[in-house]
């Protein structure tokens, strides 16, 4: 069996490669479409080698192992604030709409059959109908990611979307299940309370669902407050306890798919600010590898079931009446709720919105999975449903899937427009909020903005103490992060343009380094186009020309600076209270001084930015105190050079009390957060050199 | 909070207000009842001191701006015509609406939305914002974890990124063409002032 499972990961694998090949085919038809269609392919071969459909779709292994990565991925990196902003309409389309939807398909299914029109073999009530419509008019989240990733329309209609897909789980499973035992114990016996048992059982599934799913968010964001010392598992933490709340949601029947997304949502901003960043980029890329692999397996054993044709029973006006009626009623429901909601946005979705909304009403894998789940002894028309679904989501994902992109050009849908955020954007984004909570103050509204301030003191004062590292929790602004962020992005592409040339003038020190301005060029070009949207911060390179050599050069010799150095003369240097400067670096702060005298003043700011680049990665100084930018001025030099130059660096780092964990760990997280670190050792050498010639320059 | 409504007779220029700022009657009347309400003391205009009795206003960085916003250069009160221009800034912007060159620009507009936001950095009116004015903004607006050197590098990095011609300032236009992507019309509207 893992022969089996390995062998099928490969093929999914390797047909993914061969369709991205043809970039004319891929922009085309989504991948999932090829997906299915290599399965069917695949089942076709099996079933006429081995005369039977070997392979499956196993509902267990679907619930179980290939379903919960796609949903934490999904929960993980969901915008948030997106999210939340658009909660309402996400929840009124999950939940009242697909109530809607599964009502009037499954009466629909029910009058059509009472109409005669459906074939006498499908012996099914209402009930069966009912449920029936339950499992077939659940929003797939699967299918929607796999479809919606690679149209990018704007966030706002994917965010509706997707989250009502994900959130219409809880409906799905309560439905599922109530109908199912109406079913079991035959509709004759159906009462009153059992509506209302069933109503109720909606609530504590949805919301037990989420408080599990919450728990195991929080549970998770405190164990990674103390996994300093364990950074190599920390991935493994985040992986196990979001696969934990899915199976403890599973075990107690409570919507798992939901705890998955709560837990993941929940976490993210505790755990991001705990772990290490090379665990956190772990954990992206695995998530994501492990969401797109579990997607092509879905697809492609999609597609392998298809092919199995004794579990089918097919009946035309059954098969046709639930397509009709699945885009009929999405659409009407649709509309109906906009037209609802759009009194209460701020910004109404118009018609074009509703159009991609029902449109984007796919099913998928886990209808699929459900109807298999049946008990084909109670339900009797099951063949019928397993070849209808079938259809219906092939049907949803190879037609809609395909068309949905020219639909969207055709229509003109807003775009997304992918972008990292500019320091600018943040900073208005939030001074905007600002202005909105004050002027809601003003007119007197408590307004949703209200209670989100509330939950972010709250959350300030409480959960962030809680959860987070007390060196992550000094640090979290969020301006502070993006403005780091940049700097950091900025400075590896520049490292990364600038590593083969630094080579050719590493030891031409006062001179200028021997580089062609094409490559100097084409550093700047590369930067700016690189997506910021902002100059390089290293060095102010757009200014005047004449500097720009100098500048580069200084750059050059910052990266040159780190490369003198092996690691462990720097261990010593992030000690407690004091340095003890090794001969080697006063040699270099010596080498450094002739050229900090002539670049003193273009260099004042870069010192600033890339000591901040390195305050960032290096979040842990021991022992700082926090001084203002007035220690700068009032070197004295009669100090020593070195406590001054660390009075220096204090100042631009951020304080952290010294926790007596954290000075024996700045080594450990020196090794982990290596990538950028030798640009910000490169700062120390510049700040000393700097620092002991401002010393002498002052009067 | 007011209890009581007033009753749209009562309000002064109540016609002139509706046209000049798109609020609705109702709209009017309860911003007055607003208004009056906040204004203790009865005395028909609003003193700086009422607005920074809201509570929630001293907790707001930018709180103090905001209240300053209300009052024209150099002056005490502020009535009810006043108040209700600020306000009217973050009506909701109308959809369809189509950009009528005769008339002027509304006050809800997009543009009007950000022209407010940059005479709230602007603070001494030059047109410009300068990196001390943004230095100031971001020192309310940051945390006090970050140091004053961090956040001078900060405020000049933003300068670079929005300044397009050089002069170490934003003006209004590149103001506005640094934050185009945001969807202002969503974070600068109160939905209750439709």
């Amino acid at each position: 069996a893992p022969c089996l499972v390995a062998g099928w990961i490969l093929v999914a694998s390797l047909a993914k490669i061969v369709f991205q090949l043809s970039r004319k085919v891929t922009s085309v038809v989504p991948e999932s479409c090829l997906l299915i269609l290599l399965g069917l392919g695949l089942g076709g071969i099996v079933l006429a080698i081995a005369k039977r459909a070997e392979y499956q779709l196993e509902p267990s292994m679907f619930f179980l192992f290939l379903l919960p990565p796609i949903v934490l991925d999904s929960g993980y990196f969901m915008p948030s604030r997106l999210f939340f902003d658009n909660l309402g309409a996400i929840l009124t389309y999950a939940v009242i709409g697909t109530l809607w939807n599964s009502f009037t398909t499954g009466a629909a299914l029910w009058g059509v059959k009472q109409a005669g029109l459906m074939d006498e073999g499908v012996e099914a009530g209402l009930m069966d109908f009912l449920l029936f419509g339950s499992l077939i008019s659940a929003v797939d989240p699967v299918a929607v990611l796999a479809v919606f990733e690679e149209v990018h329309i704007n966030e706002t209609l994917f965010i509706i979307v997707f989250g009502e897909s994900l959130l219409n789980d809880a409906v799905t499973v309560v439905l599922y299940k109530v109908f199912n035992s109406f079913v079991e114990m035959g509709p004759e016996h159906v009462q009153a309370t059992d509506y209302l048992k069933g109503v109720a059982s909606f609530f504590v599934v949805s919301l037990g669902g989420a408080a599990v799913g919450v728990l195991f968010a929080f549970l998770l964001a405190l164990i990674t407050r103390f996994t300093k010392r364990v950074r190599i598992i920390e991935p493994l933490f985040v992986f196990l306890l979001a696969y934990m709340a899915y199976l403890a949601a599973e075990m107690v029947s409570l919507s798992s798919i939901l705890a998955v997304t709560f837990c993941g949502i929940c976490c993210k901003k505790y755990v991001e600010a705990n772990i290490s960043r090379k665990s956190r980029t772990t954990v992206k890329y695995t998530m994501k590898t492990l969401a797109s692999s579990s997607e092509t397996v879905i697809f492609m054993f999609l597609g392998i079931s298809a092919v199995d044709t004794s579990k089918w029973a097919w009946d035309t006006a059954l098969v046709l009446g639930t397509l009709l009626f699945i885009l009929l009623f999405r659409a009407v429901g649709v509309i109906l709720q906009t037209w609802v909601l759009n009194r209460f946005r701020l910004t109404p979705l118009d018609r074009i919105d509703q159009v991609v909304m029902s449109y984007g009403g796919l099913r998928g894998a886990v209808a699929f999975a459900l109807v298999i789940l049946l008990d084909g002894a109670k339900v009797r028309a099951k063949d019928y449903f397993v070849a209808t679904t079938i259809v219906v989501v092939f049907f949803t994902v190879l037609v809609q899937g395909l068309t949905i992109k020219p639909l969207v050009t055709w229509l003109k849908v807003k775009r997304s427009d992918h972008h990292k955020p500019t320091l600018n954007e943040e900073l208005h984004e939030h001074a905007f909020d600002h202005i909105l909570a004050a002027v809601e103050d003003v007119v007197g509204h408590h307004g949703y903005r209200y209670w989100r301030d509330k939950w972010e003191q709250f959350d300030k004062r409480y959960l962030s103490q809680l959860l987070m590292r007390k060196s992550a929790y000094r640090l979290k602004d969020e301006i502070w992060d993006v403005y780091c962020k940049l700097n950091i992005r900025d400075a590896i592409s520049f490292v990364d343009q600038g590593g083969h040339v630094l080579s050719a003038s590493r030891l031409t020190l006062p001179s200028m380094p021997s580089r062609t301005s094409m490559s100097e060029s084409s550093v700047t070009n590369l930067l700016r186009e690189s997506g910021s949207g902002a100059c390089l911060d290293l060095q102010v390179i757009d200014t005047v020309r004449s500097r720009r050599d100098k500048e580069d050069a200084v750059m050059h010799h910052v990266l040159c600076g780190s490369l003198y150095k092996p690691r462990r003369r720097y261990k010593a240097s992030y000690s407690r209270h004091f340095i003890s400067p090794s001969t080697q670096e006063r040699q270099d702060k010596e080498i450094f001084q002739q050229n900090m005298k002539r670049r003193l003043e273009t260099f004042k700011s870069t010192k600033h930015n890339v000591c901040s680049a390195k305050s960032k990665s290096r979040l842990k100084k021991d022992g700082r105190k926090k001084k203002k930018s007035a220690a700068n001025a009032e070197l004295p030099n009669g100090k020593p050079p070195r406590s001054v130059t660390w009075q220096q660096t204090a100042a631009v780092l951020v304080a952290v009390d010294s926790d007596d964990e954290e000075s024996d760990s700045s080594e450990t997280e020196k090794e982990d957060d290596e990538g950028i670190v030798f640009i910000a050792r490169a700062t120390d050498k510049i700040l000393q050199g700097k620092t002991a010639s401002v010393g002498s320059t002052l009067p | 909070m007011g209890c009581q409504s007033s009753h749209p007779s009562a309000i002064p220029e109540l016609e002139e207000i509706m046209q000049e700022t798109g609020f609705s009657q109702a709209s009017v009347v309860r911003l007055y009842d607003r208004f009056q309400a906040l204004d203790k003391e009865q005395k028909g205009s609003l003193s700086k001191y009422d607005l920074q009795g809201i509570g929630e206003l001293a907790v707001n960085p930018l709180g103090d701006r905001i209240i300053n916003a209300f009052f024209k250069e150099g002056e005490e009160l502020a009535d009810f015509r006043s108040f209700i221009r600020v306000l009217a800034r973050f009506r909701p912007v109308e959809e369809g609406k189509s950009k009528e060159t005769g008339r002027p620009e509304p006050m809800n507009s997009r543009l009007s939305k950000l022209r407010f936001a940059f005479q709230l950095y602007d603070q001494d009116s030059d047109g410009k914002i300068s990196r001390d004015e943004m230095l100031q903004v971001l020192q309310l607006m940051v945390g006090i974890q970050v140091t004053d050197e961090q956040l001078v590098c900060i405020a000049e990095r933003t300068i670079q990124e929005a300044d397009q011609d050089g002069d170490g300032a934003i003006s209004f236009e590149e103001f506005a063409t640094s934050v185009e992507k945001l969807n202002i019309e969503q974070r600068m509207s109160l939905r209750l002032l439709k």
